[in-house]
Parts: structure tokens; sequence; C-alpha cells
């Protein structure tokens, strides 16, 4: 792509399609949520009860400042403060991994009450919480993965920003991890009420 | 033109130059030119066809008496789950868009390249690598995948066979889908040469820009839904067990969500390619450009909203039925006002019969007969019959082969002197196509008779009654494989030997036919400006 005239308009086009296939990815999630939570309400609501709230809304104030951190990497990239910059980075990629840590306690916590996917103890329960239990896993998880990748996004972003790569005027690589950022917190913040908040 | 010509006047490569300083291989696998890459993907299909119509010969041959011969029924059940795996992921999705949209798509906009030239070698990389996938989970574990290509649950979830690693490759060709979709989409927006407005893009454009979006808003839901089925096998999630709380029915909404929309990513590159002949060879503008743009829009988007009508006997409520039944009828108006268009362009054209027409007349004639087939099974009521049986075979077939695979052949006719610079037989090329029209209609035609009698799909044995029919089809199947023969082997003798065509062998007026053939590397030696529309046709000047 270096030897042609840099298309900003379409590498931003790229990454918005991109990031709609995302959305589908996890809708494809939802839709199941959506159908089961129809069927079993009252056994999604007493489910949710085993999940700990306040662990839950600690990880969507990390995750959401941690958005704030990455709009504040691109605005100060924008006035060309590459250090205030490459601070900002860090402390995103920071509180993504302080996200993924805080998740592992949490699942580590419902493993030990033999909570996890396939578990005997899972099968005793009504087959609605059986279900809530599978999405659970299966959303939160996908969700985590998509977390780890993107800390992986912006620590390569943080390198280009430090050697020269990404800089004031050519900085659309930031631009667009930063979206992808926001739209991995954006899931966050529909599955949090989903799981955490219905009991 | 004459088609007899010495090997020495060969005309300049263009594009195929060898590349100084770069291996053979290495010059065309690490490639990001958007022709070279088409090339590969031409080159990767259709080694994979030549696989998929052997499985297919060889259930033919199973089928051909009843009782236990030739292949045990294990095998037959692997057979025809890698028929329909390789045949809808590997060859048909892929088919029109990523070989001849990524040569041409460029060239009909005035680009130099696609927006993304490197992410486009990546989603070919991905192809191969789920190619490669698809092929492990043959050999490898216990036993290829049995399922069908549908992976219907609860079937899939317990199966001994190797279906993990098989929807793993699934996963990662959708991912090469969405790349290719989200590249054409980007490079539609953003690389159209001055003067090309949206009115004056050629048909095919259009209809790749509708797949395109296609590609990716309903791929992911492919993703997502292999995805599952893996997490069901591997972790035990028990989303679709009912043991476990679990609803089979909605795996088969997941999946449908995804696999009726791609039936229109299969058809539309398809009915794009006819659009750009019909009007060349009627040496006539295009009859109602704007209603055929509109209708692939159309298509993608109403295409997208009835995919449970492949669910009428697994249980629904009543109301849903008739809206998805009703939606399904719907989609019929878009798909034909495209054939009436072309009917209306061929209609008092200065028409020349030429092996890309030809081609082009039998896609209209087999999608027709899909298409209305196809009509049968949208009407609830008559569904309930013909659900599951080799009807529903013949539909799929006089669509996707009849039709995507006929317009794919079309396209080979008609850019082949475009792309490689010579011309092939074209005498053979009539006779090749006349061959696999006879083949295609004995083979399938007899699946619609045993359907309505309710012959079932994928048994491995059936009764006497349905003797006769299966014994005909299979002989079709044999002169369908030597129309396929004579017809590869003829390009490949053109691609040899072929007499030079020159930039516009067949007086067209698209953008791609303004350059050398094949293309120089660089496209367009100047950077084209665009001032008239791509069927506005010079005066004829030759006669072939
Ligand atoms: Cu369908």
């Amino acid at each position: 792509m270096s030897e042609k005239a840099k298309d900003y308009a379409g590498a931003k086009l790229g990454m918005w399609l991109f990031l709609f296939t995302e959305i589908v990815l996890f809708g494809g999630l939802f839709l199941l949520y959506a159908g089961y939570l129809h069927r079993y309400r009252a056994d999604f609501h007493q489910a949710a009860r085993d999940l700990n709230t306040l662990l839950g809304g600690l990880n969507t104030v990390i995750l959401l400042t941690s958005s704030l951190c990455v709009a504040l990497a691109v605005t100060a990239l924008e006035r060309g403060r590459q250090g205030q910059c490459l601070l900002s980075l860090a402390l995103t990629v920071a509180l993504g991994l302080g996200f993924l840590v805080n998740k592992f306690f949490e699942w580590s916590a419902k493993f030990s009450h033999g909570l996890y996917p396939g578990s005997a103890h899972l099968h005793q329960l009504p087959p609605g919480q059986e279900v809530f239990f599978g999405l659970y896993f299966a959303m939160t998880g996908l969700h985590g993965v998509h977390v780890l990748v993107g800390a992986g996004l912006l620590s390569t972003v943080t390198l280009m920003v430090r050697r020269g790569r990404v800089r004031q005027e050519d900085f659309v690589i930031l631009e667009n991890a930063g979206l992808y950022w926001h739209v991995v917190d954006l899931i966050w913040i529909f599955l949090f009420p989903l799981f955490y908040l219905i009991t | 033109m004459t088609e007899a010509a010495s090997p020495q006047d060969s005309p300049a490569r263009g594009f195929l130059t060898p590349e100084p300083g770069r291996g053979g291989l290495a010059s065309w696998i690490f490639s990001t030119d958007h022709k070279r890459i088409g090339l590969l993907y031409l080159t990767c299909i259709m080694t994979l066809f030549a696989v998929g119509v052997c499985l297919g010969l060889l259930m033919r041959l199973k089928l051909m008496t009843p009782g236990n011969t030739i292949i045990a029924p294990q095998t037959y059940n692997a057979a025809f789950t890698l028929h329909g795996v390789i045949m809808i992921f590997l060859v048909v999705i892929p088919s029109i868009p990523a070989s001849f949209g990524n040569i041409l798509l460029p060239l009909q906009l005035g680009a130099s390249d696609v927006s993304f030239p490197r992410l486009n070698l990546f989603s070919w990389w991905l192809y191969v690598t789920g190619a490669l996938v698809a092929l492990v989970s043959i050999f490898t574990g216990s036993g290829a995948p049995d399922t069908g290509w549908t992976f219907y649950v609860p079937f899939s979830e317990r199966t001994t066979t190797n279906v993990s690693v098989a929807v793993l490759a699934v996963l990662i060709l959708g991912f090469s889908s969405i790349l290719t979709g989200l590249n054409f989409i980007t490079t539609i927006h953003q690389q159209r040469a001055p003067g090309m407005s949206w009115r004056r893009l050629p048909l095919l454009v259009w209809s790749l820009y509708a797949t395109a979006w296609i590609q990716v808003l309903a791929t992911p839901i492919l993703g997502i839904t292999t995805l599952l089925i893996f997490s069901e096998r591997v972790l035990h999630l028990g989303l679709f067990d009912p043991s476990r709380g679990g609803d089979p029915l909605l795996y088969q909404h997941l999946f449908w969500i995804y696999s009726h929309p791609a039936v229109y990513i299969m058809i539309l590159p398809a009915m794009g390619v006819i659009s750009e002949i019909i009007p060349v060879f009627a040496h006539k503008k295009i009859f109602g450009y704007k209603m055929i743009a509109f209708s692939s829009l159309a298509i993608a988007f109403f295409g997208s909203l009835v995919w449970a009508h492949h669910m009428f006997t697994s249980g629904m409520s009543d109301v849903a039925v008739l809206v998805f039944s009703f939606l399904t009828f719907i989609v019929a108006v878009p798909s034909a006002i495209k054939v009436f268009n072309w009917l209306s362009t061929l209609y008092k054209g200065s028409i020349s019969l030429e092996p890309p027409l030809l081609y082009s007349l039998g896609f209209i004639l087999m999608f027709s007969i899909g298409g209305l087939s196809g009509l049968v099974q949208g009407a609830a009521g008559a569904d309930i019959h013909v659900h599951d049986t080799y009807f529903v075979v013949a539909h799929f077939h006089y669509v996707i082969f009849g039709g995507t695979g006929l317009g794919m052949f079309a396209a080979m006719h008609f850019w082949f002197p475009k792309i490689f610079g010579r011309m092939y037989h074209r005498g053979r090329a009539a006779w090749a196509f006349g061959i696999i029209m006879v083949g295609m209609n004995t083979l399938y035609f007899p699946m619609f008779v045993m359907g309505l009698e309710g012959m079932p799909r994928r048994y491995y044995d059936y009764l006497p009654q349905f003797a006769h029919a299966q014994f005909i089809s299979t002989v079709g199947s044999w002169v369908l494989a030597l129309g396929l023969l004579l017809m590869f082997h003829n390009l490949y003798a053109g691609l040899r030997r072929g007499a030079p065509a020159g930039p516009n062998p067949w007086g067209a007026a698209t953008l791609e036919w303004s350059v050398a053939s094949p293309p120089p590397k660089e496209n367009f030696p100047e950077p084209p400006v665009v001032s008239k529309g791509p069927y506005d046709f010079a005066p004829r000047e030759h006669h072939v």
C-alpha cells in the first residue's frame, strides 16, 4: 500500500465494515440469549444471582475508563504530543489486562463451585440455569478473547507510535485500533446487564 | 479472426510476464497484484471443483443400481458431506467474486488495484489454509465428517467423525470470504476513476457490491455457528442439547440465517456476469440498467429475510411459516426482473452466438427452471411434500450448477482472451456447451421426478421403483463429465496455442477492454477518465 497515496477514508471505511462483522458475530449469541431468556425467564433471574455484581461492575468501570484512555491517546497524537499518547496507550493496555485478571478470579470462583461447562453440578440445576451458564461462558469467554486481541493490537500500535511509524501526520492505524477497543467495550456494556443485572 | 496461428506469434504477456529476481511460484503466492491473486483463486477453485465432481460421480455410480455396491454406507455418507462442503465453501462461495471479481473489479472501475492489496493476499492465504484444514479433517481422527454440509445438531454434536476440524475449516473460509467482501465494498466506494459515477458502474460491479454486503453482514453468523458447534463438541456447553435445556431448532435458525443469504453470494455475481455478456453479444445497450442494478440490492436485502423457509417441517408457528413463505415469493420478483431485462436486451439485438452468449443462454434456461422449482418449496403447503427429497437436490443443482456454474463458465469464455491474450477454439467450446447442457439435464431432471415420487435425499439405497430414473441420472453424470473435460481441454489448448486475441475481440465497452490483453501489471498506463456508460458500444466494425 506504500506505493500509492494513503487512502484515509478507505482505511476508516474498511475498519467500520470489520467492526460490523464483529457485532454480527456477537449478534448470533445475543439472538440465542433472547430466545432462551424468553423461554426460561425465571431460571435466568435465579441463575444471575450467582454472579458477582460487584466484580462485574468493577470490570465495567475498568473498561469504560480504558475507552476514555484510548480516546485521549488519539487526541494526544492528533496534537502531536507523542509522550502523552504513549502514556495513555500504556494505561489502556494495563486496564485491559486488569479486566482479564478480574475475569480470571471471577471464573476460578465459579469453577471451584463446580460451575463450568459440562460439569455435573451444572447438570443438576434446572435446564434454564444450565443454559444461562452455557451462554455466560460462551459470551464472556468470546468477549475475553476479544479483550486479549485488543490489548495485543494496542501494544503493537504503542510500539509503532514509539518508533514514529504512527505519528501526527498519519495515525489512522491508532484510530482504527481505538475503534476496535471501543467496540470491545460496547459489547461488554450489553453483556453486563444481561448477565449481572437481571436478578 | 482466424482460429489457427503459429505458436511463435505470442502476444505480450502483461501481468503474466515472469518477474525478474523472484522465483516462479513465489512471484505468484506472495504477489499483491489483484490479477495474480484472482488467477490463484481460479486455479484453486477449479482444482477443488474437479475433486467435488469426482465425489459426485462416485455417488452417482453407487446409486446407479440399488443395493450395497462399490462403497460402504459410511463412505457414502462421507462422500455426500465432502461433496457438499467442498462445493459450497471452497468452490461456489468464492467462485466468481474471488477469481473474476478480483481480476476485473479494479479494471472495470479504472483503478490500479483493490483498496487493501495485502489484505487481499491474506484472504487468499486464509482460503488455502481453510482448504488444507478441510483436507486434514478427511484423513485424520476417526473418519471423515458424515453430517452433510449443514452440520445439523444433535447429530453433529454426537457423531465420532472428525466434525470439529471440519467446522474450523469452514470458520477460516468464512473469514476469508468476509475479508474479500470488505475489500470489495471499500474499493467500489474509494477507487473509482474520475467520471466513473455510480450510474456508470458496470453491472458486474453492482452485483459484486451487493454480494460483498451479504458476505460482510451474513458470514459472521456462519462464524459464530461453526464456533458454537466446535465448543459444543469440545467444551460441552449444551446450548443446542435438549438434555441440557438447549434447543436444536435455534441451531437451524442460526445456520440458515447465513446459509440462505449465502445462495445469493453464489448466484448474484453470476447474474452480474450474464448482465455483462448479453449486451455485448446482442450489440445493444442493456435494457433496464437501473432495474438490474437495483434488483441486485433488492435480492440482497429480501434474501436476508427468508431463511426459515428451510424449516417449514422443523416446527414453527403457523404465522412464522406464512411470513417466511410470503417473503420467499417476494425474492422471486427481483430475480424475474433480471431475466426479463436480459430477454428484452436480446430482443431485436444484432446477436452473435459466440460461446460466452451460449453459456449465458444456458444460464437463463437452467436458472429459470431452478428458480421456479424453488417456489414449489417456498410454498408452505407444497414444501411439506417435497421437503428433504431429491426435488430439493434437483432444484439446488439447477440453480447453483446450472446458474452459478454456467455463469462461471460463461465468464471463463468471455474474459479468457482478456486475461491470457489468446483465443480458444470457438467451435469446440460450442460443442462442449451442448454436451454439458444435455448431461446436466439428464443428470438432474430425473431427480425432480424422483423427488415428487418421494425419494429422500442422502439415502444410500432406494426402492426398486426408482431404479430407472436413478440409472438415467447416472448416465447423465457421465455425459456431463465428458462435456466438462472437453471444455477444460479446449480452454487449456487455447491457453497454450490459441491465436492472439487483441485487446477487444468481442467489441465490448467496459474499461478492461480498453487496455492490452493480458492487462499490463499496473492496469492502466494512463489513469483513465470515464466519459461514457459501460454499454455504449462503438458501431460494429468487424464481422465474426
Ligand atoms: Cu433458502
